[in-house]
C-alpha cells in the first residue's frame, strides 16, 4: 500500500502514467457507461470500440518499427493482411477449395499464436532486404510490399477466395463466460461461450485483454537489452554494431516483434467481422496506422495509443456522423436549400462526407508542421525533432 | 539464418552496381527482346506492334511524370508524394477549362489546336503555381527536420489534393473529350494509331525541350548543381530556395502536361488517379536511375512497356505486382537504376 | 629477464585499397599484451583506417590481422566486439539522445545472458540481470569519473565527459583490446593528465591499450612501443626513446626541409 502511494507522488505529473491511468479506467467503464447512457442501444458503440482496439494494437506493433527501431515503415498494413489471412485460412472452411482440399478448424486461442508466429516471420522475411537501405528507400520498399501483398492474396484465388474474400470464420469459444449488467442482461454465467457477433461485449473485453498483454511485454521489452539496442542502432548505427550490437538482427527483430502485432490484430478482426478481404489492406490503411503513431508520439507507447484511439475516433465515428449532422444542423437553421441536390452542389451532407481527404491530409501536415513530436511525445522524440536531424556524430569541439 | 538471407542482398547489390552486371544485363535483355520479337512475329505481329505502341505511349506519360520526381529527389532528396496527384489536377483542371474555350469532342480537331494550346498553357501554370505553393508550404519548413517528417507532409499533401479532387468532381469517373485523330495509319502488318504518334511526338517535345532548358540554361545549370552539392552552390551565389521553387514548377509544368496528355489519350479521368499512376512513375524514375535526367525518361518507357505487355500477354490482376516488384529489386540491388548516379547509403 | 609477452594483436602485412589510392600498404606490426602501444603518423597517413582493418569497419584488401592467435581480418564489427576489441572514435561517436548510464549498458549487451523471452516476460533471472547490468554500468561511469552525470543525456555532457564515456562504454564490453582513436584531441594539459592516469588504470586491469595520438608528449609518457605511419607505410617500429630519434620519423613531421 505505501508503495502505492510513493509510486502515486512519484508519478502523479507524469504525463505517460496519467495516460495510461486514464486509459485504464475509460477501458474498464466504456461499455457499463455507454449502455447506461443510452438506455441499453449502446451496442454499435461499443463493437466501435472493441474494432477500435484492432489499431490500437497495430499502432504498438508500427510504434515498435518506426519508433523504437526508427526504420520508416509504410506498408505495415501488408502484416495487418498477413495476419488477417492466416487467420482465414486456418478458421474457416476455405481451404477445402485450395489445392490441399481439406478445412483446418485451428480453434481461434490456437490460430491467435500461430498468427502470431507467422506474422513475425513475415516481418523478418519481408524487412529483410531492406536492412542496408537507407531511411527513403526503405520507406518505398516497404511502400511497395504493402502494394504486393494485398493483391498477391487477392490473386491467389483458390486460396484466399480472390475479391470476394474469406467469410464465415470461426469464432472463439470459451468453457464459460461471465456476463451481466454492463452487458444489457442479468448477471449469470454461460456455459458453451461462443463469441457470436451480437455479443459485442466479450469481444471488448477479448480485445481488451489482448491490448493489455500486448502493452505489457511491449514495455518489458523497451527496457531491456533489445530495447537498447534499437535505440542504439536508431541513433548511430556504426557505433552500436562497434559495441557488438548485431545490427542485422537487431533490426530484423524489429520488424518481427512489430509485424507480430498484427498478427494477433489479423486474428481478432477476423474472427469478429467473419470476413476478410484484399480491399481492407490498402495504403490508406497503412498510413492511417502510421499517422496514429505520428499524432500521438512516436516511440512512446501510450502516446501510439491514444493517437490511434484518438484518430480511429475521428475518422469511424466523428466524420462517418458528420454529413448526417451537417444536414440535420442546415435543416435546424432554416438552411434547407444546402440541402438540395443540384448539378453544381451535391447537398451538404454529401459534401460534408466527401471532406474526409482534405481532413487527412490537414491532420497530417499540421502534425510535422506544428507539433512533429506527437501528442505524448517521449522525452527522447522531443528532444531529437527540436533539434533536427542528427545523423551526423557529435563532432569535436576545439 | 534469416541473418544470412539478409545478407545475401548486399553481395548481389554489390555485383549489380558493377559494369560486369551491366553488361550482361543489357545482353540478355537485348537476347531476350529478340527471342520474344521473333516468337510474337511469327504468331501475331499486329497484336504485338500494338501492345507495343500503347506501352511507347503509357510510358511516354509515365516519363513526364518520372521527370517531376527524379528532378525533386536529385535536388531536396524528397520523394514527393503530390507530384502524382498534381498530374491529376492537370487533366482536371484542363477539363474544367474545356468549356470555357469552347472545346467540345465532335469537331475536327484541327480547329482546337489553338485553343487547346491555351487551355495547356493555363493548365501547366496552375498546376506549377500549386506546386510551388506545396513546396513553400509544407516542405521548406522541413527541410532540415529527420526524414520522417517531409514524407509525412508529402503524404497529406497528397492527401489534400485528391481531396480538393474528390471534393470538386466525386468519386466519378470523368469522361476527357476525344480530340484526337482516330485515324490510324497500316505499314504492312503494323496498324499504329495517330493518337499513339501525337502522344509520343508531344512528350519527346517536351522532354527535348527540358533537356535543353537543364543544360543549356542559367537555371537548369543552377538546379544541376543545387543537385550535386547544395552548399557549394550556395557558396557559388546560387539562390538556393529560388533554385528549389523552379524545380517545383518546372516538374509540375511537365506533370500537368502528362495529365492533359493522359486525359487526351485514355479518356477518362478520376480523383485517385494519381496514386497509383504516380507509383508507376515513381518506379519508372527509380529504374531509370533516380535524379537521373535521362534514366526517368527511359525508365518511363520500359515501365510503360511492360505495364502493356504484362496486362496483355500475361494477367493484368498481376501486373502491379509486377511493377513493385521492380521497384523493390530496383532498390534492392541495384539502387542507382540503370543509368543513375552513385547513391551514397549508410 | 622475463621473456616478451605474446602479441595480443599481430598486423602481417595488411594492405587497404580503395579504388585507386592505397591508404595502408603493407603494414606489419605486433602488439605486446598488457601494454600501451601507440600508433602516431602525421595526418592521412591512413591511422584510423588501420584501425577500421582491425575492428572490421574496413575488410582488408590483403593480408592478416591475427588477433588472439586467430586471423580477424574481414570480421564484421559487431562479431570482433564480441571476441575482444573495443574501440573509441575519432569523432566521438556517442548514442546523443541516450542516457550516460544507458550509453554504458549498449556496451554491456554483448555480454548480457538474457534471452528475448525473458525480456517480454520480465523473468526474476531478466530482473536480476538488469540490475546487474545497471550496478555495473555505474561502476563504469566510477572508473572513468563520471558517475555524477548518469542520468545525463549523453549529449549534454562536456566534451572532455564525453570523451570519458565514450571509454566507460567501450571498457563495458569486457575487451581484451583497446583501441583509442586520439583520445585526447581537444584536451586541456590537465585532461591529458588524467586521460594517461585513466590509461593506467586500464592497464593495471589487464587490458591492452592501443592508441591513436597526436600529441607527442602524452605518446611519449604512456606508450610502451610505438609504430609510426607515413602515408600508409609504416616507417619506424620501436620504444619511444628510439622513435622519437628516428630521422624518418623527424622528416615525416617535419617536412624535408627540416
Amino acid at each position: 500500500m505505501k508503495r502505492l502511494r510513493e509510486y502515486v507522488s512519484e508519478n502523479s505529473r507524469n504525463p505517460n502514467v496519467i495516460a495510461y491511468a486514464a486509459m485504464a479506467i475509460a477501458a474498464l467503464t466504456f461499455p457499463g457507461i455507454a449502455q447506461f447512457a443510452t438506455g441499453g442501444n449502446a451496442d454499435y458503440l461499443v463493437s466501435l470500440a472493441a474494432d477500435g482496439g484492432v489499431f490500437v494494437l497495430l499502432a504498438i506493433g508500427l510504434n515498435v518499427v518506426v519508433g523504437f527501431a526508427g526504420l520508416l515503415d509504410l506498408g505495415y498494413a501488408a502484416f495487418f493482411a498477413i495476419g488477417s489471412y492466416t487467420y482465414g485460412m486456418l478458421a474457416s472452411q476455405q481451404l477445402i477449395s485450395s489445392p490441399i482440399h481439406h478445412a483446418l478448424h485451428v480453434p481461434f486461442w490456437i490460430a491467435l499464436f500461430l498468427g502470431m508466429f507467422i506474422a513475425a516471420s513475415a516481418g523478418a522475411l519481408l524487412g529483410a532486404p531492406t536492412l542496408r537501405l537507407r531511411g527513403d528507400y526503405l520507406a518505398i520498399v516497404t511502400l511497395g510490399f504493402g502494394e504486393i501483398v494485398p493483391r498477391f492474396f487477392r490473386n491467389m484465388k483458390d486460396w484466399t477466395s480472390g475479391v470476394n474474400g474469406i467469410s464465415a470464420l470461426d469464432v472463439p469459444t470459451l468453457p464459460f463466460w461471465i456476463t451481466g449488467p454492463w452487458a444489457n442482461t442479468q448477471l449469470a454465467i454461460e456455459q458453451n461461450f461462443r463469441f457470436v457477433t451480437f455479443n459485442v461485449t466479450a469481444w471488448y473485453v477479448l480485445i481488451v485483454i489482448l491490448v493489455v498483454a500486448s502493452v505489457l511485454g511491449v514495455n518489458n521489452l523497451y527496457g531491456s537489452r533489445l530495447g537498447r539496442a534499437w535505440m542504439a542502432v536508431r541513433e548511430d548505427e556504426t557505433a552500436a554494431a562497434a559495441m557488438g550490437v548485431n545490427t542485422v538482427n537487431t533490426k530484423l527483430l524489429a520488424f518481427a516483434i512489430g509485424a507480430s502485432f498484427s498478427g494477433f490484430a489479423g486474428a481478432f478482426y477476423g474472427a469478429k467481422l467473419s470476413l476478410v478481404s484484399p480491399d481492407s489492406f490498402g495504403f490508406i490503411v497503412s498510413i492511417t496506422i502510421l499517422s496514429m503513431v505520428v499524432l500521438g508520439g512516436m516511440g512512446n507507447i501510450p502516446g501510439a495509443m491514444i493517437g490511434a484511439l484518438l484518430l480511429y475516433w475521428v475518422l469511424y465515428k466523428f466524420l462517418p456522423d458528420a454529413p448526417l449532422q451537417a444536414s440535420s444542423l442546415a435543416h435546424n437553421l432554416g438552411l434547407d436549400s444546402l440541402n438540395t441536390v443540384t448539378p453544381n452542389w451535391p447537398g451538404i451532407a454529401e459534401f460534408v462526407s466527401r471532406l474526409k481527404f482534405i481532413i487527412f491530409g490537414l491532420i497530417l501536415v499540421s502534425i510535422m508542421l506544428l507539433r512533429p513530436q506527437g501528442l505524448l511525445p517521449s522525452r527522447l522524440r522531443s528532444a531529437e525533432l527540436k533539434r533536427g536531424v542528427h545523423d551526423e556524430p557529435v563532432t569535436m569541439v576545439t | 539464418m534469416i541473418g544470412a538471407l539478409a545478407r545475401t542482398p548486399a553481395a548481389l547489390r554489390n555485383f549489380g552496381n558493377s559494369q560486369l552486371a551491366t553488361l550482361i544485363g543489357i545482353l540478355i535483355a537485348a537476347f531476350g527482346i529478340v527471342l520474344t520479337i521473333q516468337h510474337v512475329l511469327q504468331h501475331d505481329a499486329s497484336f504485338f506492334f500494338q501492345i507495343l505502341t500503347i506501352g511507347i505511349a503509357d510510358g511516354a506519360i509515365y516519363a513526364l511524370i518520372a521527370l517531376g520526381y527524379t528532378m525533386v529527389y536529385g535536388i531536396i532528396e524528397l520523394i514527393n508524394f503530390a507530384h502524382g496527384d498534381v498530374f491529376t489536377l492537370g487533366a482536371f483542371i484542363s477539363l474544367a477549362l474545356f468549356p470555357v474555350f469552347g472545346i467540345a469532342e465532335g469537331a475536327s480537331g484541327f480547329s482546337y489546336v489553338l485553343p487547346l494550346l491555351a487551355v495547356g498553357l493555363i493548365t501547366m501554370a496552375l498546376c506549377a503555381v500549386v506546386n510551388v505553393a506545396i513546396e513553400r508550404v509544407a516542405y521548406r519548413p522541413l527541410r532540415h527536420a529527420p526524414r520522417l517528417a517531409p514524407l509525412i507532409t508529402a503524404i497529406g499533401m497528397s492527401s489534400i489534393l485528391e481531396g480538393a479532387m474528390y471534393l470538386w468532381k466525386g468519386p466519378f469517373n470523368l469522361h476527357y473529350p476525344d480530340l484526337l485523330p482516330l485515324t490510324r495509319l497500316n505499314i504492312g502488318a503494323v496498324s499504329i494509331g495517330v493518337k499513339d504518334l501525337i502522344v509520343l511526338t508531344l512528350a519527346i517535345v517536351l522532354v527535348v525541350a527540358f533537356t535543353l532548358f537543364i543544360n543549356l540554361s542559367k537555371l537548369g545549370k543552377a538546379m544541376r548543381a543545387t543537385a550535386q552539392d547544395r552548399d557549394a552552390a550556395q557558396l557559388m551565389g546560387i539562390d538556393i530556395n529560388r533554385t528549389i521553387a523552379a524545380t517545383f514548377f518546372i516538374g509540375a509544368v511537365l506533370a500537368g502536361a502528362g495529365g492533359i496528355t493522359y486525359g487526351l489519350y485514355i479518356n477518362s479521368v478520376a480523383f485517385d488517379l494519381g496514386f497509383i499512376t504516380g507509383l508507376i512513375a515513381f518506379t519508372a524514375a527509380v529504374f531509370g536511375g533516380i535524379g537521373n535526367i535521362p534514366g526517368a525518361a527511359i525508365g518511363g518507357l520500359l515501365i510503360g512497356m511492360v505495364r502493356a505487355f504484362s496486362d496483355s500477354y500475361f494477367d493484368s490482376s498481376w501486373t502491379e505486382i509486377v511493377i513493385f516488384g521492380i521497384l523493390i529489386a530496383t532498390l534492392v540491388f541495384r539502387p542507382t537504376g540503370l543509368l543513375g548516379m552513385r547513391v551514397p547509403e549508410k | 629477464m622475463s621473456e616478451e609477452p605474446a602479441p595480443i594483436l599481430s598486423l602481417q602485412g595488411v594492405i587497404k585499397r580503395f579504388g585507386g589510392l592505397t591508404a595502408v600498404d603493407q603494414v606489419s606490426f605486433d602488439v605486446p599484451k598488457g601494454q600501451v602501444f601507440s600508433l602516431i603518423g602525421p595526418n592521412g597517413a591512413g591511422k584510423t583506417t588501420l584501425f577500421n582493418c582491425i575492428t572490421g569497419m574496413h575488410v582488408p584488401t590483403a593480408g592478416k590481422v591475427v588477433f588472439e592467435g586467430r586471423n580477424i581480418a574481414g570480421t564484421k564489427p559487431y562479431r570482433t566486439a564480441q571476441l575482444g576489441i573495443a574501440r573509441t572514435f575519432q569523432n566521438i561517436r556517442l548514442f546523443e539522445y541516450l542516457s550516460a548510464v544507458d550509453n554504458v549498458k549498449v556496451g554491456e549487451h554483448v555480454r548480457m545472458k538474457a534471452k528475448l523471452w525473458d525480456a517480454i516476460f520480465r523473468t526474476p533471472f531478466a530482473r536480476r540481470e538488469e540490475r546487474e547490468v545497471t550496478d555495473k554500468a555505474l561502476e563504469y561511469l566510477r572508473f572513468v569519473g563520471i558517475e555524477r552525470h548518469a542520468d545525463n543525456y549523453a549529449r549534454n555532457l562536456a566534451y572532455g565527459q564525453q570523451r570519458r564515456l565514450e571509454i566507460a562504454r567501450a571498457l563495458a564490453t569486457e575487451p581484451h583490446l583497446l583501441l583509442l582513436d586520439e583520445p585526447a584531441a581537444g584536451f586541456t594539459p590537465q585532461e591529458k593528465v588524467e586521460l594517461m592516469a585513466l590509461v593506467d588504470k586500464i592497464i593495471a586491469r589487464g587490458i591492452t591499450v592501443f592508441l591513436i595520438e597526436h600529441d607527442m608528449k602524452v605518446v611519449m609518457e604512456v606508450s610502451q612501443r610505438i609504430v609510426v605511419l607515413d602515408h600508409g607505410e609504416k616507417i619506424a617500429e620501436g620504444p619511444p626513446a628510439e622513435v622519437r630519434n628516428n630521422p624518418r620519423v623527424i622528416e615525416a613531421y617535419l617536412g624535408k626541409s627540416a
